[in-house]
């Protein structure tokens, strides 16, 4: 059994040439933009600010709320850019739209660039995203061309540059101001805010960043009112959003569901259970970067942002992994604390040294080489990483760390005894000495 | 492939394109990069020099780039470069038996070039592939849902015929690709 759900973002995707200006019309394209030509850029806000949307980026920030943030008058110019970074582990919903529906998102960039009065706009794409890249580049080729970018749009005073850009393998470049630093030719490390990017944001300029869906939603919401999209899913959080599901599920994919669907009604209909008829064990539920969730832990949950903030996780960007009972949740932690080791920038210090020396303490207890203090040891070396960093990557690192060794605690302990009872004094003395834990 | 750096008349109206792009001419040192990577193989001496005078910036700047983003190549990489996703998603469905099969047929391990000078291997992180499990990227192309079995005949198909898999940013155009593989799997 399948709940209908609403589709804002997936109406047409079964249509092979949505990707052509051509048929996205014929199937009501640009029809949004031309009623937002009309529209004075503070109605466009309203709107956006009505339909309650929040940014989709992980964050959950109202998206009209931000775009107010933009000065009206300026002599400075502004910007907009479109966060196609999409590197949380779990996450490859940017990638199926600019996949099979730039034109949706070139045309949720033109709406919010008429309300933020932007000259200019950006698209980021990951380096390893090459075929989306290509689609999103020849639709915005053939909008220059049939005159929706460029001088004088469809015949209007208003006219708009975009330029999609490739990062080239960082993860960092997803954190806005990182990307921001990408953008102008830099190494891809983030700024302290403030100064916020609506005052001083790229080369200096007014810049509003939002992620790839959130803009792709706008169009909805300017076409049917704010009213229409803030009626669907929940009020706290309203309308609809891609989710990713992977992992032990048997369907795994993209699916389009309303705000406010529990969690388990979701992988039970859509993802088609778990795999092999094995039981439910953890489920990241918003990219590796929130708190994991038991399977008790699911009960009653819903996917909005605030049904899991009140379970202690949060939407992040509606990613879900899902691991059955033959987990081993040991090696699961050590596979993201190398990720985490890995894409650390390298710009504070409390991420770099002690994300790296994180996985190494994994990596011994997943070995059974660990030591009695291990678990202590990772808790404090995350509490010197928590609140302590230029911006949320550390944060967000520590909370799959902290939340699966709490939640499966007997797995690491029952690892860290074997080690113990197997390795005699001096083998674990030169494995502390290895881990300079002396 | 040689070391220094040529360009026909239309490769350099690219380029002139390219930097036109943006707000600030600084900008194209990204794309720039790839162009002389696309050249050269990997980024080289000369490559960075060259990238540094197009755009204007010193080139320890533009050394720093390359050191930071890890697409850009700091020695040759294979013909064909197989990146195998390691990130959780892929490792819960077998990316381990892919990465074994690459590592026994090729005999080469992480970070290694075999001889012939046509496969290299690195493990990734998570390339946004995860509902399609365990895959690899093949230079700028993508190979999803795969098996031991699945990745052993795109690389016997890869040997007989020889695609393209490159994103051209010269060409502004991703390869052609092989053949009965299509470029992105339906997600
Ligand atoms: C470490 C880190 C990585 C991030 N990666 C992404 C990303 O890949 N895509 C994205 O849209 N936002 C990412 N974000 C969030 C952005 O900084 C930003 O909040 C978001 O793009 C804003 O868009 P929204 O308001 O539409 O959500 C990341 C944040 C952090 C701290
Ligand atoms: S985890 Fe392998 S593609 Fe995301």
């Amino acid at each position: 059994m399948t709940t209908e759900h609403h589709k804002v973002l997936s109406a047409n995707l079964d249509n092979e040439n949505l990707h052509q200006l051509d048929t996205y019309i014929s199937l009501g394209g640009f029809e949004a933009f031309k009623k937002a030509l009309k529209m004075e850029p503070a109605q466009i806000i309203e709107e956006v600010k009505k339909s309650g949307l929040r940014g989709r980026g992980g964050a959950c920030f109202p998206t009209g709320v931000k775009w107010s943030f933009m000065p009206t008058n300026s002599d400075k110019e502004s910007y907009l850019i479109n966060n196609a970074d999409e590197s949380e582990p779990g996450t490859y919903k940017d990638r199926l739209l600019m996949e099979r529906n730039p034109m949706l998102v070139i045309e949720g960039m033109l709406i919010a660039s008429l309300a933020m009065k932007a000259v200019h706009s950006f698209i980021y794409v990951r380096g390893e995203y090459a075929f989306p890249y290509e689609r999103t580049k020849d639709a915005i080729k053939e909008c220059y061309e049939r005159g929706y970018l460029g001088k004088n749009i469809q015949g209007s005073n208003f006219s708009h540059e975009m330029t999609i850009h490739r990062g080239a393998g960082a993860y960092i470049c997803g954190e806005e101001t990182a990307l921001m630093e990408s953008l102008e030719g830099k190494k891809g490390q983030p700024r302290l805010k403030p100064p916020f990017p609506a005052g001083y944001g790229l080369y200096g300029k007014h810049t509003t960043i939002n992620n790839c869906e959130t803009l792709a939603t706008v169009p909805w919401i300017i076409q049917n009112g704010g009213e229409a999209y803030s009626k669907i899913g929940v009020e706290s959080c309203p309308g609809t959003h891609l989710m990713c599901i992977s992992g032990h599920v048997n369907k795994p994919g993209i699916y389009e569901i309303d705000m406010g669907y529990p969690i388990l009604d979701f992988i039970e209909n859509e993802a088609g259970g778990i795999r092999n008829g094995n039981k439910l064990k953890a489920v990241v539920p918003g990219g590796s970067s929130t708190v994991v969730l038991t399977a008790e832990d699911c009960k009653g949950v819903n996917i909005d942002a605030e049904s899991l903030k009140a379970a202690g996780s949060a939407m992040g960007s509606s990613a879900m992994i899902v691991m059955d009972d033959t987990t081993d949740m040991t090696e699961a932690v050590l596979n993201l604390s190398h990720f985490y080791s890995h894409e650390s920038c390298g710009q504070c210090t409390p991420c770099r040294e002690g994300g790296h020396w994180i996985e190494k303490i994994f990596a011994r207890i997943a070995k059974c080489e660990g030591q009695e203090t291990d678990l202590e040891l990772i808790e404090k070396v995350c509490g010197q990483i928590g609140g302590h960093t230029i911006c949320a990557f550390g944060d967000t690192m520590i909370l799959p760390y902290l939340s699966i060794i709490e939640k499966f605690k007997d797995e690491f302990v029952a690892k860290i005894k074997k080690s113990n009872s197997s390795k005699s004094l001096l083998d674990r003395r030169a494995l502390n000495f290895e881990l300079g834990a002396h | 492939m040689t070391e220094t750096l040529s360009f026909t008349d239309i490769e350099k109206g690219r380029i002139e394109e390219i930097k036109s792009l943006y707000p600030d001419k600084r900008s194209a040192a990204m794309p720039l990069l790839f162009v002389a990577q696309e050249k050269l193989g990997h980024i080289t001496d000369s490559a960075i020099e060259w990238v540094s005078e197009e755009v204007g910036l010193s080139p320890v700047h533009v050394r720093e780039l390359v050191t930071f983003y890890t697409m850009y190549y700091q020695k040759p990489v294979g013909k064909y470069h197989i990146q195998v996703c390691r990130t959780l998603s892929c490792a819960l469905l077998g990316s381990k038996e892919i990465t074994e099969y690459v590592h026994n047929r090729l005999g080469i391990l992480s970070n290694e070039v075999s001889e012939d000078g046509n496969w290299s291997f690195e493990q990734v992180e998570c390339l946004g592939s995860c509902g399609t499990a365990p895959m690899c990227e093949i230079n700028d192309v993508y190979f999803e849902n795969l098996t031991p079995e699945k990745i052993g005949e795109i690389m016997d198909a890869i040997e007989k015929e020889k695609p393209d898999l490159r994103y051209s940013t010269l060409k502004d155009k991703i390869g052609e690709g092989l053949a009965n593989y299509p470029k992105s799997s339906n997600l």
